[in-house]
């Protein structure tokens, strides 16, 4: 250091300091990152626990303004599950074989790279133009609001989703694999479905869960689509019930009971949404390990 | 091992170095004297710990959490190991050179102002002046003094490795690390980088790795052969090459082994 | 089906292994049964259907956006006529009169975008330089995991507890203190007053961006990690600090691929529903400067009227509105994923 002169040693400790300032900023602006999260997941699981009860998932949405533990959401969870699973195997298959297009069939070529693009953009297009494009071609053109409406809003936001996954998976697949069945005179049909997709299948299966995670909680596409009902939906012929516009049209009221069943709503979201990312990241995990 | 009656005065001094990736110890009790202005190879296969050597000269190792060292390196006497030395000073007098050349993503006048300005507040001409003479000296100024302001990625290779040179000794250290400087050169590009090296070592102490025999034999005064983490031996280079004092020695320069 | 565990071993065969390495291990099921099996379909014609059923597939992507776009044109034709690009900039929204233009909705999802992106750009920067440089090993895994899971998190979630937990906090600390403090101050007075109740253009500015720093954050955090380590050793080797070799370095390196994630959060931010429709407070209004004002948003303005509303004028005025949003939005995301793609091409030349 005593090479060092007085107009040296001043710059070096100044740059030092705003070394220092900046990476303190650095670590308070994870704090905060932080903070958020922890202060969301406390008032969720908080509130959220606090209405749990077991009419809670045995009653159907009560009429406002009785008493809190009155009533439950049992309608609108059947409902979610009901488009949920329609539209997760509605968009799967959609999404697989395409994620297979891009993948393996000549994945270089302009259109593939076009598709892909696009693809990109659906991921994160604004998923309540998904609802107005559902409303419509089929609400609008049926005068009527359904689950099935519903539930296709919700796969075409599947669909990108599955189709990202499977191909990145498809692409990580050792080409020595494929070509080892080529080699064997195996027709690509084979080759794909039975030794390059089995080799991704937990990597495909952990995009079908991020998806059906991703659509859990989607609310915007099933505004216009499915819209909301009281009973227990026995057909998506009509507007059925489900969580998230049922937790939005709760929470928005002023009735204490239903912001009280909203908040449950909320928490058992949240708890099914992380619990799904979980999951796939741990099956991804082993997958690429 | 060491020269003891060698005239030039030691400019860095090894005493008992360990190094450890982790639980992994890669280098042994290591010590050496390094003379000053002359240039010093080191030699061994790979895996050997040449370059974790170097990188303990300017402690480039902090920035991997898991790798520590033990022992001293003394520079001119003082400790650089010392955690009271200041690393990013320590930095300004032992410069370094990469494998691959590293140009920041700046025009070709501001890649060498970037580590002047750390340490220096030049006037506008003063620091003009320092990046011509660092070019000249690097032997890349005719080659680029018509485009300085073009980005530092856009010359070939070779030209960028004499541009990291060039970098490197404009904030004027006082030892220069070169890590294989020529490994990812052409023959024409490497002999000028080894000419260059020749004319650097009147003004600083130059520390070069390389696995490449010839070169250290080419350009460098003192060699240190190194085996496994184990310094094996350690002296004036023409003797080296001529009559190694150790059987290891003789069999990797003759290329029997490595 | 394979189960999980069948597939490992072939995963193992890595590319660095001679290509025929993999060959004993590929799970095909039905080896070496020597009788010819019997087809219910020759190889050439299933090869055939299957790759058209995949190419069709992939076509349905394609022929979404073209649906997409063309049913939005279509169902705001009678608006697109009645009102053409005046729309943009007229305030009026009267389903009595049959008056309606885009402009209060339009300033709404750009200001509460613009305030989110204030907020988040710098966070997200400062959460990606943590978890690169700074974070101890054992460390950066799980709060890289942490802030990826905040990006999961369904936007209902923030809107609820935005609604009914942040706002009141947001009026009662900081809106009546800066009220009482600026009240009478000309300018920012006016940008503070309204009814303390905690929604309105600032509330869904913040919780926009509690939403999308973790989308920025995580591509900065990805692309700062793509710089060569000897590019950051070399400006090391020259004494830089931690934040030199950050802000002069690493930061210019990866440009693109930043400002790419930035465009990224901007496109959710500028397309998210449910967080702004609880927060911002419905209300057709730009006279207040406040930023504690009520006003609207595209997507709440959707969200609210759009499935009670008359079809004609008043729907097709939406659908407008809806297009809008999309054009907005799709150039925002086109813009990002071509910054991205930039990047990622670089990185093949580079290395």
């Amino acid at each position: 250091m005593m090479t060092y002169d007085a107009a040296r040693m001043a710059r070096f400790v100044r740059r030092k300091r705003v070394n220092q300032v900046a990476l303190t900023l650095a670590l308070a602006a994870m704090v905060f990152g932080m903070f958020w999260l922890a202060w969301i997941l406390w008032e969720t699981l908080r509130l959220g626990f606090e209405s749990l009860s077991v009419s809670f998932i045995t009653e159907n949405t009560p009429p406002p303004n009785e008493p809190p533990g009155e009533g439950g959401l049992a309608n609108a969870i059947w409902g979610s599950l009901l488009m949920v699973t329609l539209a997760t195997f509605i968009g799967t298959p959609i999404g697989v074989l395409s994620g297979i297009c891009l993948a393996e069939y000549n994945p270089g070529s302009r259109l593939n790279a076009i598709i892909r693009f696009v693809n990109d953009l659906l991921l994160s297009a604004p998923s309540i133009i998904i609802g107005l494009f559902i409303y419509a071609v089929m609400v609008a053109r049926f005068q009527q609001f359904s689950g099935w409406a519903g539930a296709v809003a919700l796969a075409f936001i599947v669909v990108p989703v599955v189709i990202r996954t499977t191909e990145n998976m498809l692409t990580l697949v050792p080409s020595g694999l494929r070509e080892a069945a080529y080699a064997l005179g195996a027709p690509k049909w084979k080759v794909v479905t039975r030794v390059t997709l089995a080799a991704s299948l937990s990597g495909v299966l952990t995009g079908v869960l991020l998806a059906v995670a991703r659509i859990f909680g989607e609310t915007a596409p099933l505004l216009f689509t499915a819209l909301n009902n009281q009973f227990w939906s026995t057909g998506l012929d009509g507007p059925t019930a489900n969580l998230p516009v049922t937790i939005l049209q709760f929470a928005m009221s002023p009735y204490e009971n239903w912001q009280h069943l909203a908040w449950g709503g909320v928490f058992l979201i949240t708890m099914i949404v992380l619990g799904l990312n979980v999951l796939a990241r741990f099956l991804s995990r082993r997958f690429s390990s | 091992m060491t020269d003891s009656n060698d005239s030039p005065p030691i400019k860095l001094s090894v005493k008992d170095l360990n190094f450890y990736y982790g639980k992994f110890r890669a280098l042994n009790s290591i010590s050496l004297d390094i003379p000053a202005n002359r240039v010093t190879a080191f030699i061994g296969p790979s895996g050997c710990g040449k370059s974790t050597l170097l990188r303990t000269f300017n402690r480039m190792f902090e920035l991997y959490p898991e790798q520590r060292a033990e022992g001293s390196i003394l520079l001119d006497g003082e400790d650089l190991l010392d955690f009271k030395q200041d690393v990013a000073l320590i930095r300004a007098r032992v410069g370094m050179v990469f494998q691959k050349p590293t140009p920041f993503p700046m025009s070709i006048f501001d890649n060498i102002t970037f580590g002047v300005k750390l340490f220096e507040n030049l006037s506008r001409i003063d620091m003009e002046e320092r990046v011509e003479w660092a070019l000249k000296k690097a032997a890349l100024w005719e080659e680029v003094k018509d485009k300085l302001q073009q980005s530092g990625a856009s010359l070939s290779g070779g030209q960028q490795q004499r541009l990291c040179i060039a970098r490197g000794i404009a904030i004027k250290p006082e030892i220069l690390l070169l890590d294989e400087p020529c490994s990812a050169l052409d023959p024409i590009s490497t002999a000028r980088v080894e000419e260059l090296i020749a004319e650097l070592k009147a003004d600083y102490t130059v520390i070069i790795v390389t696995h490449n025999m010839q070169q250290a034999a080419r350009c460098s005064d003192y060699t240190a052969y190194m085996y496994l983490g184990d310094l094996v031996e350690f002296g004036e280079t023409n003797q080296m090459f001529l009559k190694p004092g150790r059987q290891e020695t003789e069999d990797y320069i003759t290329g029997r082994f490595g | 089906m394979m189960r999980a565990a069948d597939t490992r071993p072939v995963i193992m065969a890595d590319d660095e292994l001679p290509p025929m390495m993999g060959v004993a291990v590929f799970p095909l099921h039905d080896q070496g049964s020597a009788a010819p099996r019997r087809r219910w379909l020759p190889n050439r014609l299933a090869d055939r259907l299957f790759g058209l059923l995949a190419r069709g597939a992939a076509l349905f992507t394609l022929v979404s956006l073209l649906g997409i776009i063309l049913s939005l044109i279509v169902g705001a034709w009678p608006a697109i006529r009645e009102f053409g690009p005046g729309f943009l900039v007229h305030a009026a929204w009267d389903p009595v009169r049959q008056d309606f233009g885009g402009l209060v909705m339009i300033y709404g999802t750009l200001i509460t975008s613009a305030i989110a992106l204030l907020i988040a750009v710098p966070i997200s920067f400062g959460i990606a330089l943590f978890l690169t440089e700074l974070a101890p090993a054992w460390l950066k895994r799980p709060l890289g995991t942490a802030i990826e899971l905040l990006a999961a998190v369904p936007s209902i979630v923030y809107g609820m507890w935005g609604l009914m937990v942040f706002g009141p906090v947001l009026a009662r600390y900081v809106q009546q203190p800066l009220q009482s403090l600026l009240g009478d101050v000309p300018v920012f007075g006016a940008l503070v007053s309204g009814p303390p109740v905690g929604i309105g253009i600032l509330s869904a500015g913040i919780i926009l961006s509690i939403m999308i720093i973790p989308f920025i954050a995580s591509v900065m955090r990805d692309v700062f990690e793509v710089t060569p380590p000897l590019l950051k050793e070399s400006a090391y080797g020259l004494g830089s600090t931690t934040w030199e070799v950050s802000w002069r370095i690493v930061l210019p390196y990866t440009k693109t691929g930043v400002l790419g994630g930035i465009m990224l959060g901007l496109g959710r931010a500028l397309g998210e529903t449910m967080a702004v429709t609880f927060v911002i407070g419905n209300m057709n209004q730009l006279n207040s400067a406040s930023l504690f004002e009520a006003a609207n948003s595209i997507t709440s303005a959707l969200a609210n009227e759009f499935a009670e509303a008359a079809p004609g004028l008043h729907q097709a005025a939406l659908i407008y509105l809806g297009l809008v949003l999309f054009l907005i939005t799709f150039t925002v995301l086109v813009f990002s994923r071509l910054l991205l793609q930039r990047l990622q091409k670089n990185e093949g030349k580079r290395t």
